[in-house]
């Protein structure tokens, strides 16, 4: 069990929750993932790691509320807790950049923004120039603009219909900057898959090298069932073990999109069980 | 005067139509009556070649002459001293190349089913023993297990025992590794691995779930920071393989281990479960593979509805399943298509429709014939692929059951600790590792093999391990 110690709504459907798991925080690097459970009949979901705080020994989740789990996830409230929770998982991003590495741009869409901020936060502590780029639908569901700002070198805020920051595609403000002389030693796309997938396509001409976080179907998150397998360089890789950052050049995003889909038609019903299941799980945490 | 019946009692059976719709257990264990008849079958050889036959040494004739009297619980205190998993044994060992293959009894006729005695005993004293387990007076020795399966439970059951303070380390969030993510209910119970996991946490052993020792922890940490006096790795060979055939990442193509991971551990065959699985009901299944894990998947596919395929690239006599699980297989109507191999798992695509849900969906799998050839390395004949037999099967859903590998996470956050060339890590007779004070057994060092293998692995451990540290 894991306790909640902070709950910060970030956005109608993005929330924040910093739990107590001080083995977790003690190990945890940016790039990595936990692996939580709710209750009895809950379901094992991967989420990235957001931040730590090794000194408080708590960890940082941010997180949609997409379907039935990240639902009641968001229902929970400071003081509660989380019965199973799991990590650090999966490789650290800092090695795959190597040494002599001076600007970085980073890449975030939408609530990917909130596992694209740790990596900025950790490479601009580290010296290296930061750009980020930021991209959101629209002005209502931007986050951590703030946090953005003092973790990065130059920043930049897009919205798909303009109503706030500049008007565009994450993809446009990339080429743009690139096009004007930015030279950037990495890129680091985190989002949905379709935009690291044009991230992707944006900085191959260039040679550019890209990193992206993949986000696929995961169980045990440990390499044991291979579940999470995607196919990078035409060889098959397990995301939990061997990733989830992979060269986004190598990346077959389309056999993603397509494995991310299968459960798809029984996820929707879950929204409908919602209901049912909060309150099994406020009976299971007074008892 | 002995039961000197040929045949051995038989395990009464749910009926094969009515259990192929469930996940209740399938052997309903012998009555009171039953195991004291079975128990007169046995004949007290003097050189008892039963015990040789199990590789954790129980006292196989002693507990059966207890069981005779019908003393239960003194037949499940001598199996108690040699075995920390007697329900979990008496179902899933293959008794009959083990204990039951030395029985005398066996030469002309049946051997005495000790397979099913044990289990017998076992569910009698969980059903009815009231007294609590003794805990045995602390050594002040401190020694951490990684891994929860048959050989960390083993391990841990033997050091407990002794006075060792012992924490079990398990990586998914509920201890019993195969025995709960693996092996399906209808075959052992999950009340009963629970049963045998807490009897282990009355003897004083402490199980931390939700701990992955080369992520949350590493090996140097629990020696170093931690005062672990010695480590016993008992992670498994979880880590599945592929074909690497056309098709393998279509949706609907599951490794065996993914397939038993949701249906076991996450329940996805319960209405309430949170964890989806593909709805299989009317459809099709293909399961590639024949060994035990191939027979399980089958038979769960079997339970949610579908038409299910075994197929395999050797002849039936080379099943590397037990026969009992094949017959059980059959009973339920699984269909073997053996001497056959998938080249390609075929994919839907409807090129006038992107976004049909079933597009990138498994609808069919292209095999080819084989014959078989000369023995290979293994001793098993060599199959061959028949010149242009290639033909398909439509199909909805593929499991690849082909076999599993060590996981390398261990082997790649812990320094100085050699691995062969299949992944195990290389250990001496008494299962010490090429690191001092580190200790392995089960799969880990094995690759993929049997429950009481494992058990064996982790009482030779335990032994050694208590040698070099009462010394200290």
């Amino acid at each position: 069990m894991v306790k909640i110690v902070r709950k910060q709504v970030l956005n109608p459907s993005v929330t924040l929750l910093e739990v107590e798991a001080p083995r977790i925080a003690k190990k945890a690097q940016a790039g990595q993932f936990i692996i939580l459970r709710l209750d009895e009949e809950g379901e094992r979901i991967p989420l990235t790691i957001g931040d730590y705080d090794r000194e408080k020994g708590t960890i940082t989740i941010m997180f949609q509320k997409v379907g039935l789990t990240t639902q009641l996830l968001g229902d929970l409230n400071e003081g509660d807790a989380i019965r199973d929770f799991v990590g650090p998982l999966g490789q650290p991003t800092r090695p795959e950049l190597g040494d002599d590495i001076k600007r970085v741009c980073v890449v975030g869409g939408g609530v990917g923004c909130a596992i694209a901020y740790p990596q900025a936060k950790s490479l601009h502590a580290e010296g290296i120039e930061v750009d980020v780029i930021a991209g959101f639908r629209s002005k209502d569901i931007v986050i951590l603009e703030e946090e953005f700002k003092a973790a990065s070198d130059h920043f930049y805020l897009t919205t798909d219909d303009g109503s706030y920051g500049e008007k565009g595609f994450v993809t446009d403000k990339l080429k743009a900057l690139i096009e004007a002389g930015n030279q950037y030693d990495a890129v680091i796309a985190i989002g949905p898959v379709p935009m690291m997938k044009f991230v992707s396509k944006t900085t191959e001409p260039y040679g550019i090298k890209t990193l992206v976080s993949l986000n696929p179907i995961m169980i045990d998150g440990t390499g044991m069932c291979g579940c999470c397998r995607v196919t990078v360089g035409g060889k098959m890789k397990f995301a939990c073990v061997d990733g989830p950052d992979f060269d986004g050049h190598q990346v077959d995003f389309d056999e993603l999109m397509n494995r991310n889909s299968v459960y798809r038609e029984r996820e929707a019903q879950e929204k409908e069980r919602h209901a049912c299941r909060m309150e099994k799980l406020a009976h299971d945490m007074i008892h | 005067m002995p039961n000197m019946s040929l045949k051995k009692n038989p395990m009464p059976h749910q009926d094969p139509v009515v259990r192929a719709g469930n996940f209740q257990e399938v052997a309903l264990g012998y009555t009171k009556e039953q195991a004291i008849d079975e128990a007169q079958r046995c004949l007290h050889c003097k050189n008892m070649p039963c015990v040789s036959g199990c590789p954790v040494m129980i006292h196989i004739p002693e507990f059966i002459a207890k069981v005779a009297e019908g003393d239960f619980e003194a037949a499940y205190q001598i199996i108690a001293q040699d075995s920390a998993l007697p329900a979990v044994c008496g179902r899933v060992c293959p008794q009959e190349t083990q204990c039951e293959s030395k029985c005398v009894r066996g030469i002309k006729g049946e051997p005495v089913g000790i397979g099913r005695l044990e289990r017998f005993v076992a569910d009698w004293h969980n059903a009815n023993a009231t007294e609590k387990a003794v805990v045995p007076a602390p050594n002040g020795h401190k020694v951490a297990v990684i891994g929860s399966g048959p050989s960390g439970l083993t391990c841990a059951g033997d050091l407990a025992r002794k006075g060792y303070e012992v924490t079990v380390f398990e990586a998914l969030h509920l201890a019993g590794g195969v025995l709960v993510y693996g092996i399906p209910e209808f075959r052992l119970p999950k009340s009963i691995v629970q049963k045998e996991v807490d009897g282990l946490k009355e003897l004083g052993v402490k199980i931390e779930t939700n701990v992955v020792i080369g992520r949350s922890i590493t090996i140097d940490e629990l020696m170093e920071e931690m005062g672990f006096e010695a480590v016993f790795i008992g992670s498994g060979a979880g880590l599945p393989m592929f074909m690497h055939i056309p098709g393998e990442n279509l949706k609907g193509v599951y490794s065996a281990n993914e397939f038993l991971t949701r249906i076991n551990l996450m329940k996805a065959y319960r209405e309430g479960a949170d964890t989806p699985i593909m709805d299989l009901k009317g459809k099709k299944v293909a399961v590639v593979g024949g060994g035990n894990v191939a027979m399980d998947a089958a038979r769960c596919s079997k339970r949610l509805g579908a038409e299910v395929y075994v197929i395999y690239r050797r002849s039936e006599a080379e099943l590397p399943a037990r026969r009992e699980e094949v017959e059980h297989a059959k009973e339920e109507g699984i269909i073997f298509k053996t001497l056959t191999n998938p080249v390609e798992i075929l994919g839907y695509h409807n090129p006038d429709d992107r976004r049909d849900p079933k597009n990138g969906s498994v609808c069919g799998i292209k095999c080819v014939e084989m014959e078989l050839g000369e023995p290979d390395a293994s001793g098993r004949r060599r199959p061959i692929v028949k010149e242009g037999s290639e033909f398909e099967m439509e199909m909805d859903c593929v499991i690849m059951s082909l076999g599993t590998s060590p996981n390398p996470l261990i082997k790649s956050t812990t320094k100085g600790l050699e691995i062969n060339k299949k992944g195990g890590i290389i250990v001496n007779e008494d299962g010490l590792t090429s690191r001092e004070h580190v200790y392995a057994g089960g799969d880990a060092v094995t690759g993929a093999a049997t429950v009481i293998l494992a058990m064996g692995a982790g009482k030779t451990a335990a032994k050694a391990i208590d040698e070099q540290l009462k010394n200290k």
